[in-house]
């Protein structure tokens, strides 16, 4: 119970500076939305890697590494180390310099003026708001399991949800942007501090890592989680398309345009990898250690190793402490309810006409109003579809593939003149048909999939390696379906733009200024 | 392009090729300082050269005229008369 009444402490907290961040605004838009693009570069650092850090990072990658050993860092820490700061460098500041230019708040602002078309911006708004409410709805779900854990079932689950609703809902909806800056900048410092100290907590009551370690070495099961042989070279080397997917993220998007200065990014782009670092390392290391605390969890049985090793290592206030920490992770839910609530009421109200007609004052409450929506209706997806959470889990991991894969268009926008609205239509067309065959091939081949440890099954026999299924996913010659979603949405970006009419010569000027023509 | 943005370039795609170290696959010691398993230790080096390169980034190719257009964005406008 005491570390629950810790978390409860930290809820208030948060509560509070999201209150507080209300009396910082001024009441337009601008500051609702984006916090007046004000954040200087120490929170826009904290605050975009915070909007990032997901429940998925922590639980996830612990119960991952559990299952499959220490090659889950390089397969998903490392190489996020190096794109996800790339795609800052290159397509953050672009969309920084762009919404201060020309006043956008959304993605879908730009590419409805990019590509002169106002469907192509529905339907890029349609698929990225569709992919986002899994997120939303399993940070509920994890906010209610994590709570119901810590508290050992006094919180029950569907309390737990709506206290964690409840308090995202107040500081989104009172503090905005702003707030929910101020939070993700707070939380993020949190766990890095109490990260660190969970890490020195568990080694000391364990005898130290080294014991353990060499304990794990020395067992012949065990030690291939040391290695990578769980991993194969092809599905490595394809994960690394998914960290592509961090810009095309609404939320992360949004939140590069909330920056004071262009020059705001430096201290992001340089110190993102080793946030990263800080939070993995410790992160696939006590999955490791789970695995030989805790052996046989099955696959998702696996996700809550870090709160089972917390609670059985360190005292009760310690372990609310670092539940607090924990529950920092699973509210990165405020930020994607934030984009969600600028997205609704920018890119549909206000574009249809709800701006001009009611005013700007009108168009904040909408987007208030927006927050109070979503945060109902996922809390009561997760309630409602609490046993079906394997499908939202799954939904997820075909996001990260999905908006990776929309990753091209937003490049061909920012740097080739020469694209053009029927490209990004094909593109994102082809995003959403390989989203639909790989949906349906992994419910497909779900009962024929092997355990951890043993080789993948083909799909279709008489196709031979073409479509393969292994413990988790569907694989395509062994290969990620990212990889060829993202080479194929290129492919298609590029054809497609090439056989049909160039962008106007007005626009290509408005976005490329430094045009000649001839170029 | 420039000489500078070449060799820039080049370093990025060094690195990122660098991620596939398939050398450390089935190696499952010595641990470093009798704690870390070769393949992470490479991967944690590996996130320090990826600081490095956004470092090198940062400084060599930072894309100054966005710094430009923005402190134009904010001047003054001249008083029409």
């Amino acid at each position: 119970m005491i570390p629950a009444i810790v978390v409860f402490i930290y809820l208030a907290i948060v509560l509070y500076v999201g209150m507080f961040a209300f009396r910082k605004g001024t009441g337009s838009k601008e500051d609702f939305f984006l916090a007046s693009r004000s954040l200087g570069p120490w929170v826009f650092l904290l605050t975009v890697f915070g909007t990032n850090m997901t429940a998925f990072a922590i639980l996830g990658s612990s119960g991952l590494a559990y299952q499959r050993g220490i090659g889950v860092y390089g397969l998903m820490a490392s190489s996020s180390g190096l794109i996800i700061p790339l795609t800052i460098f290159f397509i953050g500041t672009r969309l920084w310099s762009l919404g201060k230019k020309h006043g956008y708040m959304t993605q879908v602002q730009y590419f409805r003026d990019r590509w002169e078309c106002d469907a192509i911006g529905t339907l890029i708004f349609a698929v990225t708001a569709l992919m986002m409410i899994p997120y939303v709805v399993i940070g509920m779900m994890g906010g209610g399991h994590t709570l119901d854990s810590l508290s050992g079932g006094w919180v029950p689950y569907w309390l737990g949800g709506a206290i964690v609703a409840i308090v995202v809902m107040l500081y989104v909806f009172f503090g905005g942007m702003r707030g929910v800056a101020w939070v993700n900048a707070l939380q993020t410092v949190l766990f890095l501090c109490f990260g660190a100290i969970a890490f020195y907590l568990i080694s000391r009551n364990l005898g130290g890592y080294d014991k353990i370690m060499a304990e794990i070495a020395a067992h012949p099961k065990d030690s291939a989680l040391l290695s990578r042989a769980r991993i194969s070279p092809q599905e490595f080397f394809s994960y690394t398309f998914i960290p592509l997917s961090a810009m095309m993220f609404p939320h992360m998007a949004i939140m590069c345009l909330t920056a004071e200065k262009v020059t705001s990014f430096k201290r992001t782009v340089v110190w993102y990898p080793i946030c990263i670092l800080l939070i993995w390392l410790p992160s696939v290391y006590l999955g490791i250690v789970a695995a030989h605390q805790f052996p046989g969890l099955k696959l998702g049985e696996s996700d809550d190793v870090i709160l089972r090793l917390l609670s059985e290592n360190t005292d009760v206030v310690v372990a609310g402490i670092l539940g607090a920490a924990i529950m920092a992770c699973v509210m990165a839910t405020d930020s994607q309810i934030m984009a969600l609530s600028t997205m609704f009421s920018q890119d549909v109200f206000a574009h249809y006409g709800g701006a001009k007609r009611f005013g700007e004052k009108v168009q904040v409450w909408m987007g208030r109003a927006f927050v109070i929506v979503i945060a109902i209706v996922s809390y009561a997806l997760a309630l409602a579809l609490e046993g079906q959470k394997s499908i939202f889990d799954l939904a997820i991991r075909f996001g990260f593939s999905g908006f990776a894969a929309l990753a091209p268009v937003m490049l061909a926008a920012l740097f080739w003149r020469r694209s053009n609205k029927w490209g990004a239509l094909a593109a994102v067309l082809w995003v959403v048909f390989t989203m639909g065959l790989l949906w349906w091939l992994q419910l497909h081949s779900d009962g024929i999939a092997p355990k951890p440890g043993q080789a993948p099954v083909p799909i279709f026999t008489e196709l031979g390696k073409l479509f393969l299924r292994t413990p988790m996913n569907v694989t395509i010659f062994g290969y990620m379906p990212v990889m060829f979603m993202c080479l194929g949405s290129a492919f298609w970006m590029i054809l497609v733009s090439l056989v049909t009419q160039a962008p106007s010569r007005a626009t290509i000027e408005k976005f490329f200024p430094s045009s000649k023509p001839g170029h | 392009m420039k000489t500078k943005h070449l060799l820039l370039t080049i370093w990025v795609l060094i690195v990122f090729a660098l991620h596939q170290d398939v050398w450390n696959w089935h190696k499952t010691g010595p641990l470093l300082f009798g704690l870390i398993p070769p393949g992470l230790a490479y991967h944690l080096g590996y996130s320090v050269l990826a600081t490095i390169t956004m470092a090198l980034l940062v400084r060599f190719g930072w894309p100054a005229h966005l710094e430009e257009d923005d402190v134009r964005d904010q001047a003054p406008t001249p008083h029409k008369p």
